[in-house]
């Protein structure tokens, strides 16, 4: 389906998730991120850019791994997502969700 | 002569052994290292806190399962030096061999939640995925007088992710039998969305939870264990009081691959999910709870990936392409007390379902259903495990690849995340 984020449609799955990344830009994280009750701060931004890149190199994405990666503490992690560090910043960094843990 | 090695003579290693000693060409030797005295019914740790085993039914020297002509080393591995295909062994020997298969499993890491060990630890705050953990836990259940009971995971993936759940549903039926469960007040605590990873699983298990008075508290990731004020405090900040907490701490491989230089954040081994080969080096291979692939981690997974496993290690001796077979089928039962019992059979793309199993139509067990009869297939299984599963014999009418036959995959429900 289609959503309008910084007055583009993009693709997005039903849980909100892009499925294009090339239709993402920081206007649009700016967006979801509203839609989430978050403003991005720097920090967001170190960290989105970091999920990015992780996305990018296809590991798979877990809150330790976050944690352990030098760009944020996972307490830190949680400040900045309150409601659900991976799953809000994920759909913020417009790359999608992690596969649940088996 | 060409030497094979396996590391680690758990449920994985044991079978790698058995499968191999009977498969393997002439000229090829096998060797399987392990430190370990004991080889553990590890399903039994969740009846030994309840009385319901005893501690001697659920163990049994290890050699008793390594077959003749193998050659068990009881020592601590110290390092795999893959560029030299040599694994150093604690008392400074060094094996060397052309195909090695790492089965070292998981244990828990109770160190990496601060609080969490401690003077507490055993006392008022338990696992029980170690045989001392069950062990004392029994002890301690034996004569508690009640209060609030925590049931808590601390982070995914864990070794056999149905088992917190059969923990409070026995739990509940053991306080009931001993007529104290108005005293006892039962908290399923977890960092997922829900009681379960996979979605239809979820609504049918959330569903029993309820109807036996345990509240489940989602979305709950632990920051450190206060023992003194016994409570586990999370990062957002919320508090769970307890008055015994049963956790299940954080799940890793051996640190034998931080020592070694490969390994994920968590010391599993990167392995291809479909051929159970590692990426590590082509003459590496990995089994059961000490790979990455994203199948559960449990004891019927290993015996699937030791079938696959085997016939990918004869073709990579003779030189075939290596078949993607795996596709990460889990059976597993799961005892919701009373004597009743649910039984679930899934793979990396089928979550479980409703259905019977094996036979469609028949059963005779019921596919995420509570019945007897899965209950006495629970307790049967402990039999198969040590006369069928470890000695690498194949457990009639069950195939290392899942069946979609007997399965109901209508009105699935979707995915859920941490």
């Amino acid at each position: 389906m289609e959503k309008m984020y910084a007055g583009v449609a993009v693709n997005v799955n039903e849980e909100g998730y892009l499925t294009d990344f090339s239709q993402w830009s920081k206007e649009v994280a700016e967006d979801i991120a509203k839609e989430e009750n978050v403003s991005l701060t720097q920090r967001h931004w170190d960290l989105i850019s970091y999920l990015q890149g992780e996305h990018k190199k296809e590991s798979a994405l877990s809150i330790r791994k976050v944690g352990k990666s030098g760009v944020v503490s996972i307490k830190e992690f949680y400040e900045l997502f309150p409601t659900g560090p991976l799953k809000v910043s994920t759909r913020v960094a417009g790359i999608p969700k992690p596969a649940s843990c088996i | 002569m060409k030497d094979l090695l396996i590391l680690g003579a758990g449920t994985a290693g044991t079978m790698m052994a058995n499968h191999l000693k009977k498969e393997l060409p002439d000229g090829w030797k096998i060797s399987i290292v392990d430190q370990q005295e004991t080889h553990y019914y590890q399903p039994g740790y969740l009846f030994l806190p309840f009385d319901i085993y005893k501690p001697s039914q659920i163990k049994k020297p290890i050699e008793k399962f390594i077959p003749k002509g193998v050659t068990l080393i009881k020592q601590k591995i110290e390092k795999i030096n893959k560029d030299e295909n040599t694994v150093l062994l604690k008392n400074g020997k060094s094996i060397s061999y052309d195909i090695l298969i790492i089965a070292t499993g998981t244990d828990i890491a109770p160190q990496e939640i601060e609080g969490m060990l401690g003077d507490h630890w055993h006392k008022s705050v338990f696992d029980f995925y170690t045989f001392e953990g069950a062990k004392n836990l029994r002890n301690k259940l034996r004569k508690w007088k009640g209060g609030d009971l925590i049931v808590h995971i601390t982070e995914m993936p864990i070794k056999c992710p149905v088992a917190p759940l059969e923990f409070a549903f026995l739990a509940d039926a053991y306080f009931e039998q001993k007529g104290m469960r108005d005293k006892v007040n039962i908290k399923y605590v977890t960092p997922l969305s829900g009681a379960f990873t996979k979605p239809t699983a979820t609504k049918e298990l959330t569903h029993l939870l309820t109807k036996k008075n345990i509240e489940i508290i989602p979305d709950f990731a632990i920051e450190h264990v206060d023992g003194e004020n016994k409570k586990i405090v999370d990062y957002g900040g919320k508090e769970v009081s307890y008055d015994l907490l049963v956790t299940i701490p954080t799940n890793m491989g051996d640190d034998l691959m931080e020592r070694s230089g490969f390994g994920d954040e968590m010391n599993y081994v990167p392995t291809n999910k479909a051929t159970l080969q590692t990426t590590v080096k082509e003459n590496i291979f990995a089994i059961g709870d000490a790979t990455n692939v994203p199948a559960s981690k449990a004891g019927s997974v290993a015996h699937f990936e030791a079938e696959i496993l085997t016939g990918n290690i004869l073709r990579y001796i003779s030189g075939q392409p290596l078949k993607e077979e795996f596709d990460g089928h889990a059976n597993c039962f799961i005892e919701t007390g009373h004597g009743k019992a649910l039984l679930i059979d899934f793979n990396y793309t089928h979550e479980p379902v409703t259905g019977t199993f094996p036979f469609a139509g028949i059963g005779p067990l019921n596919l995420l259903k509570e019945t007897h009869t899965n209950h006495w297939g629970k307790l049967a299984f402990r039999w198969i495990y040590w006369n069928l599963l470890i000695t690498g014999k194949h457990i009639p009418f069950v195939t290392a690849t899942m069946s979609e036959s007997g399965k109901n995959y209508k009105d699935v429900v979707e995915e859920e995340t941490v």
